[in-house]
């Protein structure tokens, strides 16, 4: 027998325990001391190791399949860029989709990395622990995976020379900015219920399946080649976050009522970040797979009902109320979505347009009930002015909701009223609050002392803390360059430079 | 479901009155008309005259909308509202003595003109 005989491999189970022990049981310290957040929200967990990470991925395995990814993906890239990929893609107008997608997802899936990396730290049980490590990792990944994709688009349009600030900055990105921030700083196991559950696996597919689909309908290859790269850990955190959401109702029946407040509150303001993404859809993607409404359908309709059936058996109920509004809205929504930016594009970090004949032709087909009606009159008679010289632009702020942040824009179809915006006020501490919707005032009233500090973009422009009290003004302090980042696509330096690549 | 914390939460009033260099927040919305997005917020000296709103503020808001250019304040039905209360508001008198305070909302219903959208 040799002295130097290797020694044996470990098997996959071993290794799993050795490369994962992040729990300890303290002993010099105690354990609220060590683990502050664990009953901070009432939630009663008896055993977190009934909890194991469903994928038991170690970090030497992890670094392997990732490490295989990235080549392909960073390949991928470097022939987009090669081979001047930015002019295959179906226009011009395409880009603004990917300008909204850097300023209001990227840096969120950052935020994302900050709070997974708290949950990890905050809960007892190494398999969870061990699970939002891995995610945090993703996401970090995802993060600099999208940079890098849209960087090459940097070099030939307008409005992705500062995604950060204006994601901190930007009024209509403070949607998806204080849903973050909303969701990081609530305890960690309403943060595993928000990201994990509500977001990952109820409304993830509504985000990337039509932008991943939609990239490549319109030529996109770079970004449908991180779409493919991100999919795999989307399906691994998805897997993830219902057996979270199991755990949590398996533990103490007196965890029920919480999760569920959580998963109908997270539901809602995920549906309402999504109205983003509606517009994407509809409007600025020149060639459509998908419209919002059919999304509804699937990914709503169908997919989630299902998965809250499925939770039925833990006593979880169905959110009727905001189910029925999302349904009723589907007609309606990336109609109205689109009209508050093109009423706000003077201030927005990219660019936007009026639907051509074929597009509004195509909106018809899918919206017969609504598009012709309410939107298409609208519409043409905006086209009327541009013609005219005098397209609109708002020369006044929008009223924000308390809670979503988004203006009042969204009308009252379940009243039978299309034509009026919903709107709700609450009272505390003698003010006033106002909210779009039933759903963001009851999600006010439930914490009210965490939604009297939002930061509203009007109301801090109003204050002065945005770099003066004109557009211009704003603007600068949001480093975008008035003329140039903003305002219509048509007769913007992205027209004219769209129009040189395709030689017209 | 009161706030959870792990200490004592911080009370942040974001927007309280104190904020905005003595201006108030009000908001207006044109009931129905929905060509301009949403309903509008504006930073009002509480001493602005009401009348105001009409002479300045509703045209540079809403003069976009079709239904802007049969709009006569001297002839045309005007329903107003103030947080939610019929009033029948003094012009000459201020935004505060018509009972406007910090994020009241002002809406105006005009009963025959309910929110043309096209040309």
């Amino acid at each position: 027998m040799s002295a130097n005989q290797r020694k044996k491999r470990l098997n996959k189970k071993e290794s799993y325990k050795y490369m994962t022990r992040l729990g300890w049981d303290p002993t010099y310290q105690k354990e609220e001391d060590v683990f502050p957040y664990l009953e901070m929200e009432g939630i009663k967990i008896h055993d977190w190791e009934d909890w194991e990470d469903p994928f038991r991925m170690t970090m030497d395995s992890y670094w392997k399949l990732q490490a295989e990814k990235d080549k392909k993906l960073y390949s991928i890239i470097d022939a987009f860029a090669q081979n001047n990929g930015q002019k295959n893609i179906s226009d011009g107008r395409y880009v603004n989709a990917l300008k909204l997608f850097i300023t209001g997802i990227t840096p969120l899936e950052y935020k994302v990395v900050q709070g997974f990396s708290h949950a990890a730290r905050a809960f007892k049980g190494e398999g969870a622990s061990i699970a939002c490590q891995m995610q945090a990792i993703d996401e970090l990944r995802h993060f600099q995976t999208q940079v890098h994709t849209m960087s090459h688009y940097n070099k030939y349009f307008d409005g992705f020379h500062d995604y950060s600030t204006a994601h901190d900055r930007v009024w209509y990105l403070s949607v998806p900015k204080s849903f973050g921030d909303d969701a990081s700083t609530a305890g960690p196991f309403e943060y595993l219920t928000a990201i994990s559950f509500s977001f990952e696996f109820v409304l993830t597919s509504l985000l990337f399946v039509p932008f991943m689909s939609g990239a490549a309908y319109n030529g996109d290859m770079a970004t449908v080649t991180f779409g493919f790269s991100a999919q795999s850990d989307e399906a691994r955190h998805m897997t993830l976050g219902l057996s979270a959401i199991k755990f949590m109702l398996e533990q103490d029946a007196g965890n029920v009522p919480i999760v569920q407040k959580w998963m109908d509150k997270w539901l809602w303001r995920g549906y309402r970040l999504l109205g983003l993404v509606s517009m994407m859809m509809d409007y600025m993607l020149p060639n459509s797979p998908t419209s919002w409404g059919e999304s509804v359908e699937l990914y709503i309709e169908q997919n989630c009902m299902a998965l809250y059936k499925d939770l039925e058996k833990y006593g979880i109920k169905v959110p009727q109320e905001f189910i029925d509004t999302i349904v009723a809205e589907k007609g309606h929504l990336s109609h109205q979505v689109w009209n508050i930016f093109y009423n706000h594009t003077n201030a927005s970090a990219f660019h936007t347009w009026m639907p051509d004949e074929t597009k509004m032709n195509w909106l018809s087909e899918k919206y017969p009930d609504t598009f012709d009606k309410y939107y298409r009159p609208m519409f043409e008679r905006y086209i009327e002015l541009e013609k005219k010289g005098e397209r609109f632009y708002s020369e006044v702020l929008p009223l924000v909701c308390q809670t979503c942040q988004i203006p009042l824009g969204f009308t009252d179809i379940e009243g039978g009223h299309p034509e009026v915006y919903t709107h709700e006020t609450s009272e505390y501490k003698g003010q006033k609050f106002h909210t779009c919707s039933k759903g963001c005032k009851h999600i006010f009233e439930e914490q009210p002392e965490k939604y009297i500090q939002a930061w509203l973009p009007p109301h801090q422009i109003f204050q002065g803390n945005c770099g003066g009290a004109t557009i211009p003004e704003v603007l600068k302090w949001y480093k975008l360059e008035d003329g140039v980042d903003n305002m219509d696509y048509v007769g913007s330096p992205d027209e004219t430079m769209w129009n040189k690549l395709k030689n017209k | 479901m009161a706030i959870q914390s792990i200490g004592e939460y911080p009370n942040i009033m974001k927007d309280s009155l104190d904020k905005f260099h003595g201006n108030q927040l009000v908001y207006i919305y044109w009931y129905g008309h929905r060509v301009v997005c949403s309903p509008r917020a504006f930073p009002f000296p509480p001493d602005m005259l009401f009348g105001a709103l009409i002479s300045d503020i509703i045209p540079l808001t809403y003069k976009i909308e079709p239904d802007f250019a049969d709009l006569d304040f001297d002839k045309t039905e005007v329903i107003w509202e103030i947080d939610g209360k019929v009033v029948n508001p003094d012009f000459s008198k201020s935004l505060k003595e018509n009972g406007v305070g910090h994020k009241s909302f002002i809406t105006f219903t005009t009963p025959s003109l309910t929110g043309r959208v096209g040309a």
